[in-house]
């Protein structure tokens, strides 16, 4: 959670002297900022994550040095879950606490024109994203370990493309659909990778 | 404002306490500078104040006894058990205090946010005496730093004077300065705060029932807190008395000096804490050459330390010094000297004796328990309450400093366990609150704002 607050602030400094030497009444370009600030906040991110990464090595190397019988107490792929999980946190506080205080207040949704429906897709998105967020930590811890590239680009370029999606709004179609059907196949991906299969899936639902 | 200005003293007692987490390796140190919460009472402790005892004994006998080379190795072999243990249990410390300071910090948002009181300005206490309401930023700024310096000045005094205190064994006065300032919170404050949660609320209560509640409110806090009770109960005290006294201080301390005041006695808390002149430093040391446990009315601790009844065959020699740590629990000061040097005697004469010493390791574990100076608690509530009252109404400014202070706690607890002596709680925290204060409020809340009005998201 931390490391995602840090992240966010590197990249909200980045964009707040983007927009202080730049002309505010200029709107293309003012768009054209934020696009690149949203871009670019989601690669510092990942950069962050990949940071957090090579902390939690450390500290498994320290734990693993320090126990008894030579494991640590905690597996690097609970740390990716808990990582992600974190990350997903502070990104869901950040975007929806503020609409969650003014929800409280007096108002009425969209009655300047926009969309009735800002709140509940507001939800929606935030808890895609928070999914996503976990099993994208997964998956990059996954790829970090094995070293395999193409996890974390993949996971690099999914991120994006959800942020991207969201450009979309408010025609929500263009940015709900896409980023469930991307944490469907997350989420799979991910129950992949941590040893799960089909047949653990149908003997759990089964309750055998 | 006037009943604050006559209670000047007291009321500052609870402000000045000072923060600093004790380690391991040192006797339980009384930084329970009765009076003055401030000064020292920041001090917490992973109570390591048997295993001390009996890895010291060894070094005693060790002086003029045969079993020499049994010794070292029983040192080392001490050493990296309390290594892992101190990793393993470091994680179980940190959750123990997350949860008292993540409650603390709620009860204070939740009152600033709901409460209108606490975040009008109705005066100033009298030690800030430059009043911040001139045009000018440069004069402005020059108020917040005379107040700054005049806060932390009364502070300083107040420390040294407990030192003095405490050096000359003046305990009545300290256990009368204490009683008195816990009254005034204990009932005093509860009362104003309970009035201003009914009136905002729209509550009616007449006066019989309200006497009837502070009183046992009270009655019940001064002995949970000065003398015995549940240990939950004593913690939720402790945590209401800090979060009342979080109040106050956000509610009578003017914008820019609550700030510079919060940086200022962070590096006070720093400088106090390490420096060999510091005046907690010479407590912490006076207190472990005197072998003194805390009080633990200006402590928050999250374990007990009940007394060992330890039947163990042949702890013949080892009880005199048993009862000796035990009666160090109960925290009075006054029986302590004489028992204390009765404990020296009989380690020096008794030989090790190898199972009671593995016996007493195992008990610690299980009482082990890690302490925090309720000042720590007082000051990073003030700054995430303060954060919660005027960053224009935006809770992720809160939510960042929030967040920016259980991590500095934790690399300060990560720090206690690696260097295993009194660390300052306030500097990295109160860094790193004000840190992400400052950016997340000019910096991250345009950036989120033009986001959230777009919908778009990172």
């Amino acid at each position: 959670a931390f490391f995602w607050l840090v992240s966010l602030l590197l990249s909200s400094l980045i964009w707040f002297i983007a927009v202080k030497a730049s002309d505010p009444r200029d709107e293309p370009l003012q768009k054209g900022l934020l696009i690149f600030g949203v871009m670019f906040s989601v690669l510092l991110q990942e950069a962050f994550r990949f940071l957090y990464y090579k902390l939690l090595r450390k500290a498994i190397e320290g734990l693993v040095a320090l126990s008894e019988d030579g494991c640590s107490p905690i597996s690097i792929q609970q740390m990716a879950y808990v990582a992600g999980v974190g990350f997903g946190l502070m990104s869901g506080a950040f975007s929806m606490i503020n609409l969650l205080a003014d929800a409280l207040g007096p108002g009425t949704v969209g009655i300047h024109g926009d969309s009735q429906l800002y709140f509940l897709t507001s939800a929606f998105m935030t808890m895609v994203l928070i999914f996503l967020h976990t099993f994208w930590g997964i998956l990059f811890f996954h790829g970090c370990e094995h070293r395999r590239w193409w996890e974390i680009m993949a996971v690099v370029v999914m991120h994006l493309a959800v942020s991207g999606s969201t450009f979309c709004n408010p025609m929500y179609v263009g940015s709900l659909v896409p980023s469930y059907l991307l944490m469907a196949a997350a989420a799979a991906w991910a129950y992949l990778l941590s040893g799960g299969s089909a047949q653990n899936l149908r003997r759990f639902l089964l309750c055998k | 404002m006037i009943t604050f200005m006559n209670n000047s003293d007291s009321e500052e007692e609870p402000c000045n306490e000072r923060t600093s987490l004790m380690s391991a390796e040192s006797p339980p140190v009384p930084s329970y500078q009765d009076g003055l919460p401030a000064s020292e009472a920041g001090e917490a402790q992973a109570h390591r104040k048997r295993r001390t005892g009996s890895s010291r004994s060894p070094n005693n006998i060790a002086d003029g006894d045969m079993s020499d080379s049994g010794v070292p190795v029983r040192e080392s072999a001490l050493e990296n058990e309390e290594e892992e243990l101190t990793l393993k249990y470091g994680a179980k410390h940190v959750i123990m205090l997350f949860v008292p300071v993540t409650l603390c910090m709620i009860v204070v948002v939740a009152t600033i946010k709901s409460v209108r009181f606490y975040t009008e300005k109705n005066g100033q206490l009298i030690y800030t005496p430059f009043s911040e309401d001139t045009p000018s930023v440069g004069q402005r700024l020059l108020n917040s730093v005379l107040n700054t310096i005049i806060m932390i000045s009364v502070i300083v005094v107040m420390t040294v004077f407990l030192v003095l205190l405490y050096k000359y064994r003046c305990y009545k006065f300290i256990h009368g300065w204490l009683i008195l300032s816990s009254l005034m919170l204990l009932f005093l404050f509860t009362y104003i705060y309970l009035g201003e949660v009914l009136k905002t609320y729209n509550v009616a209560m007449d006066y019989p029932t309200l006497f009837l509640v502070i009183w046992n409110f009270g009655a019940v806090g001064m002995i949970c807190i000065h003398w015995k009770g549940p240990l939950q109960l004593q913690q939720a005290y402790l945590i209401m008395i800090s979060a009342l006294m979080a109040l106050v201080f956000i509610k009578y301390l003017p914008e820019w000096s609550a700030w510079v005041i919060l940086g200022a006695i962070s590096i006070y808390d720093l400088m106090a804490v390490l420096c060999p002149k510091g005046p907690l430093r010479m407590l912490v040391e006076t207190a472990q050459e005197r072998n003194e446990p805390i009080f633990p009315a200006l402590i928050y601790s999250s374990a007990m330390m009940w007394t060992v009844g330890m039947a163990k065959p042949d702890t013949a020699a080892r009880g005199p010094s048993q009862q000796t740590w035990d009666a160090a629990e109960d925290g009075r000061g006054n029986h302590r000297s004489p028992s204390h040097a009765d404990s020296q005697m009989s380690e020096t004469r008794s030989p090790v004796p190898t199972r009671p010493i593995t016996s007493f390791e195992e008990l610690e574990e299980e009482e082990r328990g890690v302490k925090l100076g309720l000042g720590d608690f007082i000051f990073y509530s003030v700054l995430v309450g303060k954060a919660a009252a005027t960053a224009s109404g935006d809770w992720n400014t809160t939510l960042a400093c929030f967040v920016a202070i259980l991590i500095g706690l934790c690399l300060t607890l990560l720090l206690l366990a690696v260097f295993k002596k009194a660390l300052p709680a306030l500097p990295i925290s109160i860094t790193f609150g004000l840190v992400f204060y400052f950016s997340t409020d000019n910096l991250v809340r345009p950036f989120m704002d033009t986001l959230a009005s777009h919908q778009l998201y990172i």
